[in-house]
């Protein structure tokens, strides 16, 4: 094996933890994008600060409003306990929120740009021709919009695979269960004599971000040629 | 002959600082023109009837079927219309091949083959069908996307200048296939111009805006020869459109006998042009400049003109060293232009019987 029993765990976790944040955001991301994008409504100022604020406030804030917010003792922690039997303290699921709050402005701006660049004029004539919203929404507008949702996905899962602060505050450092790559680092580079084993997750890292560019670069060309082949 | 379907506007809208009022009861058979200067409202109309734009108040119903009433609070949405739109800009999906764009509002049935064949040829766009939207050229995209609000079937077609981003070349390229679209399809369409060319081309039935104001409206003819259709001609282009219908003359010479008292036997008045050939008792309109048209009192004999009227004066309106007379030809009328100088040394006055000398006519698309 290249990798030791706790990279591929640790490499392995953030995979996870990445994607599920990645993917359970992304519906609210298009929404709220959808929402910014074609409709003025009450509010709406500060809802765009609010998904806004895991961009400007310090990691580290949020992951101590998420502790203060979900902890077991919390009202909203204990609700989600005791309905959904939904627990987030000190679990990959916390690791996962967290990842999720600081990635979803970067996925929501992205996903409005996209959004802001469909032309309703399309959106009228499919309607035109007897497709109702829902029909109109996944054959036009999504497809549409796809470079742009695929960007903010890329960028949400990057950003997800670098959480740091936040995870770290609100379900703390536990190997196999919150340790991700970034934490891992920061537990080698914190104990003396491992530098050797944190550049070697540097390097881990690197290649993981590289990757996720490259596939995101090949999925776009790949939907430029399928466009340009029938040429 | 298939019902005349009926088309009910009877609503308001606020358009920036313009109001749109409508209140008309339109006929719905062959095309409908809506004609007016930019910013009268016309597109304002179709997006009304599409569904792309809510009354402020009032109701539209087509065929007994409710669009809009803001009274009862009603409303269809445009997916449940049933209504074509062919924009001015096309809007083909970028996304979908030519082939996907023809499709996309088409219910697949047993005969939809046959269907998509028809429309694909009737429009030319075989070769097109594997194609992109972004290498169509402006003309081939228009074509597509009439091909594709045919396939969705629609009971009512609304067209906002089909033609207008649209060069000379592909315009004339373009304008066959409209002439053919209404008649085939035995499909209403409403069509947005601001083209008098088009208009006298392709419309049956014209309703004539200013303002969000309907100024006139009726069979084209009619609408055309009214006094609010006179600026949009201009003072040296008036001219009438006459009904007339193509006669069965033993010796017709070559030419194309047109009578215009509905004899198509035995003629009493009768024009004749070159360089058509109809089949008898087709119906066309006739378009004859007040220009072309000179008066005489006595009969010309010894004349290489062919085109001499008997007609009865009616009244004259005098501008600019001109006098423009309304003539009774038979039920129906035309203008003459003469100088002030002619008509004070011919004295002539209203219900004389004089005759015209037609120097030209047009003979206006094929009604009906």
């Amino acid at each position: 094996m290249l990798l030791t029993e706790l990279e591929s765990q640790a490499l392995l976790l953030s995979l996870k933890v990445a994607g599920v944040a990645v993917i359970a955001s992304l519906p609210f991301g298009l929404l709220v994008a959808w929402l910014l994008s074609r409709y003025q409504f009450w509010g709406k100022r500060l809802l765009d600060s609010l998904v806004h604020l895991p961009l400007v406030l310090p990691p580290v804030v949020t992951g101590y409003l998420l502790l203060v917010s979900l902890s077991p003792q919390s009202p909203l922690g204990s609700w989600l306990q005791t309905h959904l039997g939904l627990s987030f303290a000190f679990s990959w699921r916390g690791a996962a929120l967290a990842a999720a709050v600081v990635a979803f402005p970067l996925m929501v701006r992205s996903l409005r740009l996209a959004f802001d660049h469909v032309d309703p004029k399309l959106e009228q004539a499919a309607r035109t021709l007897g497709a109702g919203p829902v029909k109109v929404f996944f054959t036009i507008t999504l497809p549409l919009i796809y470079p742009g949702l695929l960007a903010g996905v890329v960028l949400a899962f990057a950003r997800s695979l670098g959480e740091f602060g936040a995870t770290i505050t609100f379900v703390a450092n536990i190997p196999q269960e919150t340790q991700t790559l970034p934490l891992a680092m920061y537990s080698f580079i914190e104990t003396p004599g491992q530098e050797f084993a944190a550049a070697r997750l540097c390097i881990l890292a690197v290649v993981l971000a590289l990757s996720a560019l490259f596939f995101s670069e090949w999925l776009l060309r790949r939907e430029q040629t399928k466009r340009e082949v029938a040429a | 002959m298939s019902q005349v379907s009926q088309l009910v506007l009877a609503c308001e809208k606020q358009l920036g600082s313009c109001q749109l009022a409508l209140d008309l009861d339109l006929p719905m058979h062959g095309v409908v023109g809506l004609f007016g200067l930019s910013g009268a409202g016309k597109t304002s109309v179709i997006n009304l009837i599409a569904g792309l734009v809510k009354p402020d108040s009032g109701r539209i119903e087509f065929n007994q079927k409710v669009f809009v009433d803001r009274q009862q609070r009603r409303w269809l949405p445009p997916e449940q219309r049933r209504i074509g739109y062919v924009f001015q800009d096309a809007r083909l999906f970028p996304h979908y091949t030519v082939q996907k764009n023809l499709v996309y509002g088409h219910k697949t049935t047993a005969d939809s083959e046959q269907k998509i064949a028809k429309v694909v040829q009737l429009l030319g766009i075989e070769a097109l069908l594997q194609r992109y939207p972004n290498e169509l050229s402006g003309g081939e995209k228009q074509r597509v996307a009439i091909g594709r609000s045919l396939l969705s079937e629609p009971e009512l077609l609304l067209m906002d200048e089909p033609l207008a981003s649209l060069d000379e070349p592909r315009k004339q390229e373009l304008m066959p296939y409209l002439k053919a679209l209404s008649q085939q399809f035995k499909l209403p369409i409403i069509l947005v111009s601001h083209n008098l060319n088009e208009v006298l081309q392709l419309v049956d039935y014209l309703v004539l805006m200013a303002d969000g104001k309907v100024l006139q409206h009726g069979p084209l003819e009619q609408v055309w020869n009214s006094e609010p259709m006179r600026p949009w001609l201009g003072e040296r282009e008036q001219s009438v459109l006459l009904k007339a219908k193509v006669a069965k003359v033993a010796d017709n010479h070559g030419m194309l006998p047109l009578a215009l008292d509905n004899e198509a036997s035995e003629p009493a008045l009768c024009l004749w042009s070159s360089g058509h050939q109809l089949p008898a008792e087709q119906e066309v309109l006739v378009k004859i400049r007040a220009g072309d048209v000179a008066l005489s009192r006595v009969r010309p004999t010894a004349t290489s003109m062919r085109n001499v009227l008997p007609v009865t004066l009616i009244e004259f309106e005098e501008q600019d060293q001109q006098v423009e007379w309304r003539l009774a030809v038979g039920q129906q009328q035309i203008k003459a232009r003469i100088t002030s100088w002619a008509q004070q040394e011919m004295q002539l006055r209203p219900g004389e019987q004089v005759f015209a000398l037609i120097k030209a006519i047009n003979l206006i698309g094929v009604a009906k």
